[in-house]
């Protein structure tokens, strides 16, 4: 699995920064940046899973790898 | 306006809702009544209008998530008044009254301001400013009411540094807002609050325009009124709401967050024990608080909800204080846990209208409580907490008054 982020829907709320602050960071306009988009192992895909909870405009996403 | 349900006269099976709060941070006791009957239930508004009140964690997300069924568009006659106030500000139009995609354009304006990087850089102006505050409270000790003297100033000189409005106007404008957000307020003063600010903001704006300064109405005017993204009446509405919501809301929070604290000494003790739990304690503050526990939305199509069936006009408010108690979420929700660690609250909201300055409240929050505790060590109430002047139903939550001795 591995992190996605639409920073077109992003709005900036920042819950991802406070949430998992090696994953996530805002850019200077203000949406969301992917700094690693790792998934490593159980325990941090179900932590980053409450973090795409946490979004409120659903801008962020955990996705199977392709191929 | 356009009453999509009425009640029949004295239909006493359906609650009335808001209600106000009893103890100071726990929902009102009538609140039980909603959440025994499940997380969607009946509600009666003042006017009489009958809405869907939604209690439940689970179902608060679902319709706060789904703007495109749930409208927030206030100038809309099927979007719910909860207290007369919202009449009037129907007329206020700014991103937290529209749908997307108006609202998400408006909203990414000002992004950049709210980030936490942006944020953080605030952090320093903000303990000088708490710490400054606290130096004036003990000169003039040994009692103090932390409304005016410290909730209320902290929030109020950090918003009006941000924005560029001269804190010099802080009584004005203080005065207006309460009259804006207060539940008991008149549909009539209410009215005259946002025609009062509306005119000291564009008096404001338009001398910005002649002389610049560099708060964010300033940015705006370069960025989004000079350009005709905006016009000056747009940025005036949207100016409207980031000072109010920017100082009432987090003041409210303050005040309310030292009752709370000083309510529950176990948990101010655990806090003190150990500074690293600061962050989780806001967090479980803002939880428990819910000191804007009502957010208004109507539906555009029918639509399913709990297994109710809701139709295209029906209004909805969702009742923050009981889905931050929803034990499915939250175990022993009515316990107040400053190690609790949750942050799926809804007390900012939910969905794209989520708090945009909740960074900065938790920012002020965090070092005005912090620093509080730490100079104050021997803090109390002045009065049983039972008689501190609540606020009313239908409007930020909180106390009115804070006396306290230390």
């Amino acid at each position: 699995m591995r992190i996605t982020a639409d920073s077109d829907r992003c709005l900036g709320a920042g819950q991802c920064v406070l949430s998992a602050p090696d994953r996530f960071d805002q850019s200077d306009e203000g949406t969301v940046l992917v700094l690693d988009p790792r998934v490593d192992g159980d325990e941090d895909a179900s932590r980053l899973r409450e973090t795409v909870a946490l979004c409120p405009s659903q801008a962020i996403a955990l996705v199977a790898e392709e191929g | 306006m356009t009453e999509t349900t009425t009640a029949p006269a004295g239909a006493p099976e359906v609650p009335e809702y808001p209600l106000p709060r009893s103890c100071p941070y726990h929902p009102p006791a009538g609140y039980d009544r909603y959440t025994a009957e499940g997380p969607v239930t009946r509600v009666r508004l003042y006017n009489g209008r009958q809405v869907w009140a939604v209690s439940g964690h689970a179902e608060a997300r679902q319709v706060l998530l789904d703007a495109a069924t749930y409208s927030s568009d206030r100038i809309h006659p099927h979007f719910p008044a909860l207290a007369p106030r919202f009449e009037s500000a129907r007329k206020v139009r700014n991103f937290i009254g529209m749908d997307p995609p108006d609202h998400t354009v408006q909203r990414k304006m000002m992004l950049s301001t709210f980030t936490v990087k942006k944020v953080a850089q605030l952090r320093p102006g903000i303990q000088k400013l708490v710490d400054d505050l606290i130096d004036r409270i003990e000169e003039r000790g040994p009692v103090a009411d932390l409304v005016p003297d410290f909730a209320l100033p902290v929030p109020s000189i950090v918003i009006c540094e941000l924005l560029g409005v001269p804190y010099d106007d802080h009584a004005f404008f203080e005065q207006q807002s309460r009259r804006v957000v207060t539940g008991s307020t008149t549909l009539e003063d209410s009215a005259a609050a946002f025609g009062e600010l509306s005119r000291y903001l564009d008096g404001l704006i338009r001398r910005k325009q002649a002389e610049p300064g560099d708060g964010l109405l300033d940015t705006l005017i370069a960025e989004q009124v000079d350009t005709g993204a905006l016009t000056r009446r747009d940025l005036v509405d949207i100016a409207l709401l980031l000072l109010v919501a920017g100082h009432e809301t987090t003041a409210s929070a303050i005040a309310l967050g030292v009752v709370t604290l000083l309510e529950n000494p176990d948990q101010l003790a655990a806090l003190r024990a150990d500074a690293s739990l600061l962050p989780t304690a806001v967090e479980e503050l803002l939880r428990f608080m819910a000191i804007a526990d009502g957010v208004a939305r109507f539906a555009t199509v029918d639509t399913e909800l709990a297994g109710h069936r809701i139709r295209a006009g029906d209004g909805v408010v969702v009742v923050i204080s009981t889905a931050n108690r929803d034990e499915r979420a939250f175990a022993g929700g009515d316990a107040f846990d400053v190690a609790r660690g949750a942050r799926n609250h809804i007390s900012f909201g939910h969905g794209v209208h989520q708090c945009i300055g909740q960074n900065l409240a938790r920012a002020e929050m965090e070092i005005a409580l912090s620093t509080l505790f730490r100079r104050l060590p021997g803090i109390r109430l002045e009065v049983p907490s039972r008689r501190l002047p609540l606020k009313e139903a239908g409007g930020v939550q909180g106390v009115w008054e804070l006396p306290v001795t230390w």
